[in-house]
């Protein structure tokens, strides 16, 4: 595969937007899957537990509590300009525009990123080199595509090193704001 | 609670920050911790953040509803203290109290009057620099107690931080703000020995290595708002290294925060030039983007600019958002050469670092030349550490630097800094100065604060200090009057450079004859140069530069027991405390009684 070697270098900005907003939505399913996590104990490994195997639970789905979502809308809003930036249309805009807005989302989600999350790769190895996955491996943190048949060990390419949030914590919130409001109005007087 | 089974924590109460640090009871094997500070950081949120901003915002009650002002450990509101002021106030800056630690060192205003935020209009609450510093602390105070309800922090030792250049009575203030919180157990030091402080717990045994006898050590602390200086001279006392502050510097308000907006004025004059026209907002958010330009700038010397972009402040992002970059060449010329010019060690700052005492606002350092105003320090303390050292020749001559403040962290500012002492060193024959690393730049006064506690329990060394200023009461010659003349004025020592906590002087050989029920103001100065003058010591004449004049202090006899209108005949005696601040006192010639003299003056006012 090639790419097309004419395409504009401006295109950098547009590539850096689509990391962020790419990220943003990694952080959304992170989020919910931590919540899914701490709502459902994971049963201890089956090594230190080699006796009989946990019951299969019922699967339980959860409906997901917008509140942390829309305080990660509403911060994002305030630092990076999120909301506004998703809610223009870009056609007519040349490229070196948008990538100046660009750079203001980009900054901002950075350094909310940085304050609120702790991101780390959920694989050291590099990408693009062959790894191997021992049985019991988890599959939620790795997963595994294409030629999915036999029994593990797996081996395969590492395509994406993927993310792990270790550490989130939003702003506690006051029980009377509405999280709604992802943005004031603002009235200069 | 015995002394031992405390905390030792340490309290910076910046000008723009406030940092809490804390050591367990009788641990000083660990670097101790920061307190994570819970405060709201805009409406409706609480965060904890190692660093409370002081800024101080009075809500208007349709602005925010009390219940957005929730605090962990109750309601709050109306006031907002912390990054929420700061966020509110950088858009509605008449409701915004900000400096007010400069504020309680500006002898030029009755610090106990409400008068922050000035010039605000009459309906927004007003605020004295004594009861906004109060306010802070408080904030500090409930963030403790929330996190060690067991532990509540009036029983702790603790260690507030002021500059070195602090007043006696802008000390005592920020003592009574403490105070007034029921914080008892309390203990002043100046920033610049806390920074040192740190560094010595931060390199363990290590520091003796690094430091020998008849080294002196500079320290430059340089915060958001006021830069700070201090001299300190490594001795020997009994075999072990000892340590002595020698001399501070001048309070000089100049800071990070100027250099953040010399660089939003340099942008705003370029985009001006390519006829564009900035509002106040768009200068705002360009201060703050420089901020972080700059920083990226200064940390990564390959980079040769870094784009600055203010979106619009409506909804519409594309086609309002202003774009320009920040150059190298910009950084250099606006912050490495405009405030670390490369000078000799001759050149000092063009004007006196503080203007008259009646100048309304704050009185700002007119010449943004730190390295000018450093070479004017180390050439009025030429002799500073004669006492130790080898007598210094034109100007003292630092072998160690010790830098704090976040502004340093610039390698390349701490690099021009320490650039343009060796240039001043090398002709003189002396060796380059080393420098001291390994600090945390921004919490370094607080954490080396909570040292100091442990210090003082008897642990690790001490840095001998007492008063950096002589201090001399203005006294009115008896002389027949010449018009046109003033009165010649002789000033009369009454408490003598290096006086130590816990000492007192005996009381003067001169008699003052005063009112019964009458205040009577002295004029009051200072000198952090006359290191010999004893108490008792009377000059007639001096040089400008020697002598500084503080706020008039003033004493009042209550009537009680006495004939109003007496004249009672007193002598005049100072002591330091133990919390390390100065106290005068009038003694009765006959009876001994004794009557404080007040330092901050409150009639004085706006």
């Amino acid at each position: 595969m090639d790419f097309n070697p004419v395409l504009p270098t401006s295109l950098d900005a547009l590539h850096l937007l689509l990391a962020v907003v790419v990220l943003i939505l990694l952080l959304f399913l992170i989020l919910r899957a931590g919540r899914k996590t701490t709502a459902t104990p994971v049963p201890p490994a089956a090594d230190s537990a080699p006796a009989p195997a946990p019951k299969p639970e019922p699967p339980v789905l959860q409906t997901s509590d917008p509140v942390s979502a829309l305080q990660l809308l509403g911060l994002l809003q305030q630092e990076a300009r999120f909301v506004d930036f998703l809610q223009e249309d870009l056609k007519g805009f040349d490229d070196a525009e948008i990538g100046a807005v660009a750079r203001v989302v980009h900054e901002g989600a950075a350094k909310l990123l940085g304050q609120y999350f702790t991101l780390e790769p959920v694989r050291s190895e590099q990408e693009e080199t062959r790894i191997t996955l021992e049985p019991g491996f988890d599959p939620a943190a790795n997963r595994v595509t294409g030629n999915v048949v036999g029994e593990p060990p797996f081996s395969g390419t590492l395509v994406h090193r993927g993310w792990r949030a270790s550490r989130a914590e939003l702003p506690r919130l006051a029980s009377h704001h509405d999280v709604r409001i992802l943005a004031p109005a603002e009235v200069e007087l | 609670m015995s002394g031992a089974d405390r905390f030792n924590v340490g309290i910076d109460l910046g000008t723009t920050n406030s940092v809490l640090a804390y050591l367990k009871p009788e641990s000083a094997g660990d670097q101790g911790q920061v307190l994570a500070i819970d405060q709201v950081t805009q409406p409706g949120l609480v965060e904890a953040r190692d660093q409370l901003p002081s800024f101080l915002y009075q809500t208007h009650e349709a602005e925010v509803s009390t219940g957005e002002l929730a605090l962990p450990w109750g309601s709050g509101g109306p006031q907002l203290v912390g990054q929420g002021a700061r966020f509110l106030g950088a858009k509605t800056p008449l409701r915004l109290v900000a400096s007010a630690k400069s504020w309680l060192c500006h002898g030029g205003v009755d610090r106990h009057s409400a008068l922050l935020p000035l010039n605000a209009p009459e309906e927004v609450p007003k605020i004295s620099p004594v009861a906004a510093s109060a306010t802070y602390l408080a904030h500090l105070q409930a963030a403790w107690d929330y996190r060690y309800p067991q532990q509540p922090l009036a029983q702790q030792n603790i260690t507030l931080t002021v500059p070195a250049s602090f007043d006696p009575a802008a000390r005592d203030l920020t003592a009574e703000a403490a105070r007034s919180l029921g914080l008892d157990n309390l203990t002043l030091l100046e920033e610049p020995q806390a920074a040192l402080y740190a560094w010595v717990h931060a390199s363990g045994e290590q520091w003796r290595e690094q430091l020998q006898v008849g080294d002196l050590v500079l320290v430059v602390d340089i915060g958001g708002g006021t830069t700070d200086l201090s001299l300190v001279a490594v001795t020997e006392e009994a075999g072990n290294l000892a340590l002595n502050r020698v001399a501070v510097g001048d309070h000089i308000l100049l800071g990070g925060d100027n250099m953040d907006l010399a660089l939003a004025y340099r942008i705003k004059a370029k985009l001006e030039a390519e006829g564009k026209t900035l509002q106040s907002w768009q200068i705002q958010a360009l201060t703050h983007g420089c901020r972080d330009a700059k920083e990226s700038l200064l940390e990564h010397p390959d980079e040769q600019a870094v784009p600055l972009v203010v979106p619009s402040r409506g909804s519409r992002l594309m086609g309002s958002t202003l774009r320009t970059e920040l150059t190298r060449e910009e950084v250099e010329q606006t912050l490495v050469d405009g405030f670390f010019p490369q000078v000799p060690i001759t050149e000092h700052p063009r004007q006196a670092p503080r203007g008259g005492l009646t100048q309304m606002g704050l009185p700002y350092a007119q010449d943004a030349g730190i390295t000018r105003h450093l070479a004017a320090f180390l050439c009025r303390q030429s002799h500073a550490a004669d006492a130790f050292l080898s007598p210094g020749v034109d100007f003292i001559k630092p072998t160690a630097i010790l830098l704090n403040g976040g502004v340093l962290k610039a390698p390349q500012l701490a690099d021009r800094l320490l650039a343009v002492i060796n240039g001043w060193l090398q002709p003189a024959g002396a060796p380059p100065a080393r420098l001291l690393s390994g600090a945390d730049l921004d919490r370094a006064v607080a954490r080396g604060a909570a040292y100091y506690g442990y210090v003082r329990q008897g642990h690790g060394v001490r840095i001998r200090g007492g008063l950096a200023s002589a201090f001399y009461v203005g006294i009115e010659s008896a002389m027949p009057a010449v018009p046109g003349m003033p009165p010649p004025l002789q000033a009369l020592c009454v408490a003598p450079f290096g006086m130590e906590e816990g000492s007192a002087t005996s009381p003067s050989a001169q008699q003052f004859g005063l009112v019964v029920g009458e205040p009577v103001t002295f004029r009051f100065f200072g000198s952090t140069v006359r290191r010999d003058d004893t108490p008792g010591t009377l000059l007639d004449h001096w040089d400008d530069a020697e002598l500084e004049e503080l706020p008039p202090i003033q004493v009042t006899l209550p009537a009680e027991g006495r004939a109003a209108g007496e004249v009672v005949p007193v002598q005049l005696a100072a002591r330091v405390n133990e919390l390390g601040t100065l106290r005068l006192e009038a003694i009765a010639v006959g009876d001994q009684q004794r009557w404080q003299v007040e330092l901050d003056v409150r009639e004085n006012a706006l």
